[in-house]
């Protein structure tokens, strides 16, 4: 495989690849490298062979972590091994885009996924990976959408899993997690108290892979396959700005390596999009930390309805604040009202409905166009990493429905179009 | 007062081992030091050359991150717990 060990984030301390996440020297994260050599020097074979893959996260196996490269036997159509992620859909939106005054607007859905969020990627090469060493169960610390993946993925193998969840989370998302026969697990405090938990717990059962803990450097690279997609479905191009929300920093700082490692590699051509990243007000350690120009997180409590981003204690958050200004991007907060309509913006301009993390995302775009940070010629994507029907209590009450007799006056009277059709 | 220090599996290696090491202390600052007098090997991993926790070090007194409270300074009631462990980003 192109992997060829775990590094220190810090110290560049280097490890096997195993379920390993913090280095024993400074504590500092641990990262995937590799060694892309066996690539060839022609990059128009290795699209070729990308545009060959099948149709999900398995077509970019040359840049994951797997030893046994794409899992299962796989066809063009379809991979035959777990619950296949990605190749979801880039959408143009015009109408979003002038609604904001600006030209090129892409909605990335990535609500598209089999759990309806971009956690599907994630989970598929943490699966993989804790299979090949050789994992029986699996369990994660969760806002939500990771505990549906981590269910789901585990069903899928037949393996056994965990999932620790804030007790306060959505319903939906609770009850989207418990149909997979999974132990739900509800932990009487924030996300930060079932991190800290899990973290423990981690190093208390061996035979357990926690996706985003002992997993979490193989965990982490799924996120890279949504600069490949979203480069692959501009025609191996990159956008000029990504806006994307940030929680942890994970999916952030990942996109950008994406990119990255397809720019230096002559995959794709362009450069390094200007990174915008999106948090909530009621959450916002790093964007905070982006405003008075520090290059740590001090973290917070969180209070916001976006649930999902709702991680007081990012430690990928130095990398997302030194990422957004290395590339010409930025952090933004948006409160909970501009949450709100942004997921009424986006629904009612392209026909996508987000969830609560997407509204994030859509405001941040919305505030950027407005102080004309967004320069009206550039192409700009926008990361919506989840799927609206898991927290529908932010939509409650934002419209009205018209009650009516099932009669023709009844409709002619409570609308009252004169000469409609 | 005694305190118990809970020790993550990472660092078990420079502490004999143990899991749990039970030391004097009335802050975190207090309790830190009691543990590198025992297990000198310790300091080194948790604090950087100033003297201060390393960045990717939490550290939590009966359950709550000592960011929230005084830092080092944190007070530590008789009986309780300090905690240390790897931060990792969650999502």
């Amino acid at each position: 495989m192109p992997a060829t060990a775990l590094k220190c984030r810090e110290c560049k301390a280097e490890y096997p690849l195993e379920a390993h996440f913090v280095c024993s020297n400074c504590f500092g994260p641990l990262e995937v490298a590799y060694d892309f050599s066996a690539l060839g020097a022609d990059p128009a074979q290795t699209r070729r062979r990308i545009q060959a893959g099948p149709q999900n996260i398995w077509r970019y196996s040359d840049f994951l972590p797997l030893q046994g490269g794409s899992p299962g036997a796989s066809t063009r159509g379809a991979s035959r091994s777990g619950l296949p992620a990605g190749c979801t859909p880039l959408i143009r939106a015009d109408r979003l885009a002038a609604e904001l005054g600006l030209k090129e607007v892409w909605v990335k859905n990535d609500a598209a996924n089999p759990t309806h969020s971009f956690k599907d990627r994630v989970v598929s090469v943490a699966t993989h990976r804790a299979r090949e060493l050789g994992f029986d169960t699996l369990a994660c610390a969760s806002t939500g959408n990771l505990a549906n993946a981590v269910a789901a993925q585990a069903s899928a193998f037949g393996m056994r899993s965990y999932v620790f969840i804030p007790s306060d989370l959505e319903e939906q998302k609770i009850l989207a997690t418990g149909v997979y026969g999974t132990n739900v697990v509800a932990v009487k405090g924030n996300y930060d108290d079932v991190n800290r938990l899990c973290t423990e717990l981690s190093g208390e059962r061996a035979g357990w892979a926690f996706v985003n803990v002992n997993m979490r450097p193989y965990y982490a690279e799924g996120s890279k396959t949504l600069a490949y997609e979203i480069s692959e479905q501009l025609g191996f191009t990159t956008p000029d700005r990504i806006v994307s929300p940030i929680a942890s920093g994970s999916l952030f700082t990942k996109i950008a390596k994406g990119f990255e490692e397809w720019l230096e590699l002559g995959i794709a051509t362009g450069s390094l999009p200007k990174m915008n990243g999106a948090q909530a007000a009621g959450c916002s350690p790093v964007a905070t930390a982006y405003a008075n120009g520090h290059d740590v997180c001090r973290p917070v409590k969180p209070d916001t309805i976006a649930k999902s981003l709702a991680i007081g204690n990012p430690a990928d958050g130095p990398y997302a604040l030194e990422l957004a200004r290395r590339s010409g991007g930025g952090i933004d907060m948006v409160t909970d009202d501009e949450i709100r309509e942004g997921i009424g913006l986006l629904a009612s301009t392209t026909g996508v409905f987000t969830e609560t993390a997407g509204g994030v995302t859509t405001a941040v775009l919305k505030k950027l166009a407005e102080r004309g940070e967004i320069d009206p010629e550039e192409r700009v994507v926008i990361v919506i990493t989840g799927e609206g029907l898991k927290t529908l209590d932010a939509v409650r009450d934002t419209f009205t429905t018209h009650t009516i007799e099932p009669s023709f006056d009844a409709f002619e009277a409570e609308f009252a179009v004169a000469g409609s059709h | 007062m005694s305190v118990k220090v809970k020790i993550p599996t990472q660092l078990r290696a420079n502490a004999g081992g143990e899991g749990e090491i039970t030391v004097e202390g009335s802050n975190v600052s207090e309790v830190l030091d009691a543990l590198f007098a025992v297990h000198g090997e310790l300091k080194e991993r948790i604090c950087d050359e100033d003297g201060g926790l390393r960045r990717f070090v939490n550290v939590y007194v009966g359950g709550e991150d000592i960011r929230f409270e005084q830092g080092l300074e944190t007070p530590v009631p008789a009986g309780g717990e300090v905690q240390i462990l790897p931060a990792v980003a969650g999502g």
